[in-house]
């Protein structure tokens, strides 16, 4: 069953212009002009209860306007939008309610206030019943491991630490529905694996739905099984993630190490990708040239002492994918 | 139902009281302006003919202005003004409370945590230390009676409750314009005169007084200090605490259309 159904949302901005130079202020103080940026220009989508979407695009292309009007922060300029049978900016307290929301640039948690104060002012701001509470919050703090932090104002904590207490801190209502914009930017990689595997758990043990934005495609491919890609903002991709992956970029790859340096390898349908001393990545058509008959052409004529199949990277094919749709930032 | 709002008024309570150092640089410097003050009328009633207020009430009513001056709504909030500026008022719009009773209650606590500590050390000063060491006729006279103490402790209530509808609306008015600095600039001024803080309002020209002591800003000051020295007692001091609550209820009832309108106009931009 759909949670979150959204149908032809738009959004435009209206910005003031200023012309530049100190004539341009000047008139500008007289007569103010206006131009209409569209953020949004018509975006539809569904997601079932459970899922877990990877919602991606470049700067600028939408994204967040997306998130901010599902969550109840910003009022669309046309279209509809339910979130839980719920209209996120008509019945802004009682969706509010149901959803969590984490912005990976800003804190929710107050900033001089110990962790554990900090959640026990969100127990009551949420009314949760305080036994349900200590239950959520015991859960929570074991599952992200905040324990030792629990004490310390939030201004100490390291940026990889105050996510995890953002996470938990969204959670402690007991949402079915998170909303998770760039949870992991500026984290070092260990914490990014953590967040991730707290994301991943969340949505597989506890069934919440999780939307995800973010710039950073390893979390993509560790989360996400269906992307919704945006640019401009309209949808421009909409499926499983290795259907998207398929799609994009058909080719497959191998990487093979040698015995020597890397050789010229001449075999149609192969082409070389990537070099790098004893190492040589090629990039193969499979309609061209199965994989076993591929190696078995490079083991015959060359020393070779390893190959790996890889998949492309996923922040390649993306950036194939943005160019082939000129969506690059504007 | 007033659970949220009654952490978020405790919780921030609390952490306003932890600045020990600001409520200690605050209070030497009302005690030093108030000196001033007392000895500025000292001097004027020296050569006056024919004063508003007797000598001993003015000075008390100095030091109770030098007490209770966090409850000029002289600045919005500093909270509301910095999470308007980093755009951290979006997650504002994502708590499931109404957003002006959120902000009253942080108004509130902010106010009352920033006057508990001076006006308890000012009241020791100035009614305690200073009859103590011969400086009685400089200091804080008490109220004649209990009855008047009671109605003073209602008034000062109503100051509080009054004062907090002001600085959201001052924050609305943050909020409405991205920066703090034009609601500031004109809060000071007009809650300073307006009030009875910089002189009480029976110094003004007569026939101005009785409109002065209409407008909502004499219920931060001028109201109960004037019960407190008894110059408003029994059915005049009720009336005038009925005028300060009156005015808490318009101010409110303004401020909550005001957040709604300019709460769902506000576009948070970037990220």
């Amino acid at each position: 069953m759909a949670q979150v159904v959204v149908e032809g949302l738009r959004k435009t901005y209206r910005v003031a212009v200023r012309e530049p130079g100190a004539w341009g202020a000047i008139r500008g103080l007289a007569r103010r002009r206006w131009r209409e940026i569209e953020a949004l220009a018509g975006v539809s989508f569904a997601i079932g209860t459970g899922e877990l979407v990877g919602f991606i695009g470049p700067n600028g292309a939408g994204k967040s306007t997306t998130i901010k009007i599902l969550s109840g922060i910003l009022r669309p300029s046309g279209g509809a939008c339910e979130v839980d049978g719920l209209v996120p900016w008509r019945d802004r307290i009682r969706h509010v309610a149901r959803i969590g929301v984490v912005f990976g640039q800003r804190t929710q948690l107050w900033w001089d206030l110990p962790v554990i104060d900090g959640f026990d002012l969100l127990r009551d701001i949420y009314r949760v019943d305080p036994a349900r509470y200590r239950r959520t919050r015991d859960e929570l703090v074991g599952l992200m491991r905040l324990g030792p932090l629990l004490d310390q104002p939030v201004r100490q904590l390291s940026l990889g630490q105050r996510m995890r207490c953002e996470i938990a801190a969204a959670m402690l209502h007991e949402p079915r529905l998170l909303f998770l914009d760039e949870p992991t930017i500026g984290l070092d990689a260990p914490a990014k694996l953590a967040v991730r595997e707290l994301v991943g758990t969340l949505n597989r043990e506890r069934g919440v739905t999780v939307v995800l934005t973010t710039h950073d495609m390893q979390d993509i491919e560790a989360l996400a099984r269906r992307v919704i890609v945006i640019g401009k903002g309209v949808i421009l991709a909409d499926e499983p993630l290795d259907a998207f992956r398929a799609g994009v970029l058909a080719e497959r790859r191998v990487v093979a190490d040698f015995a020597g340096e890397a050789p010229r390898i001449a075999i149609p349908g192969v082409e070389e990708r990537a070099r790098e001393g004893r190492s040589l990545e090629l990039a193969f058509d499979p309609a061209r040239i199965a994989a076993p008959a591929l190696i078995a052409a490079i083991a015959a004529d060359y020393p070779l002492e390893d190959i790996r199949v890889v998949q492309p990277q996923i922040e390649e094919v993306i950036a194939r994918f943005y160019d082939l749709h000129g969506a690059g930032e504007a | 139902m007033l659970r949220p709002y009654l952490a978020v008024l405790s919780a921030r309570f609390q952490l306003v009281l932890q600045y020990r150092a600001a409520a200690l640089a605050g209070f030497a410097t009302q005690c030093w302006w108030g000196g001033m003050k007392v000895l500025i009328y000292s001097a004027f009633y020296a050569g006056a003919r024919a004063a508003p207020m007797s000598f001993a009430h003015t000075v008390s009513y100095t030091w109770l202005g030098q007490a209770f001056l966090m409850f000029l709504p002289w600045y919005a909030d500093p909270e509301v003004a910095d999470m308007v500026r980093t755009g951290a008022v979006a997650y504002e719009r994502l708590r499931p409370v109404d957003a002006w009773g959120w902000w009253y209650a942080r108004a509130l606590a902010w106010t009352a945590a920033r006057i508990a500590p001076r006006a308890g050390l000012m009241f020791v000063t100035a009614a305690v230390i200073m009859p103590l060491v011969g400086l009685g006729r400089w200091g804080l006279r008490l109220p004649a009676d209990g009855a008047a103490v009671a109605l003073f402790c209602a008034a000062i209530l109503a100051a509080a409750l009054l004062s907090a509808t002001m600085t959201v609306l001052l924050n609305v008015v943050v909020a409405a314009s991205l920066t703090d600095r034009g609601a500031n600039a004109f809060a000071a001024p007009i809650s300073i005169v307006l009030s009875g803080s910089l002189v009480p309002l029976a110094f003004f020209p007569h026939a101005f007084v009785p409109f002065l002591r209409l407008q909502p800003f004499a219920g931060l000051i001028d109201t109960p200090f004037r019960v407190w020295n008894g110059e408003l007692a029994g059915l005049n001091a009720v009336g005038a605490i009925g005028l300060q609550l009156a005015w808490t209820l318009v101010l409110g009832i303004l401020g909550r259309c005001a957040v709604e309108s300019v709460m769902s106009r506000v576009q948070v931009q970037g990220g």
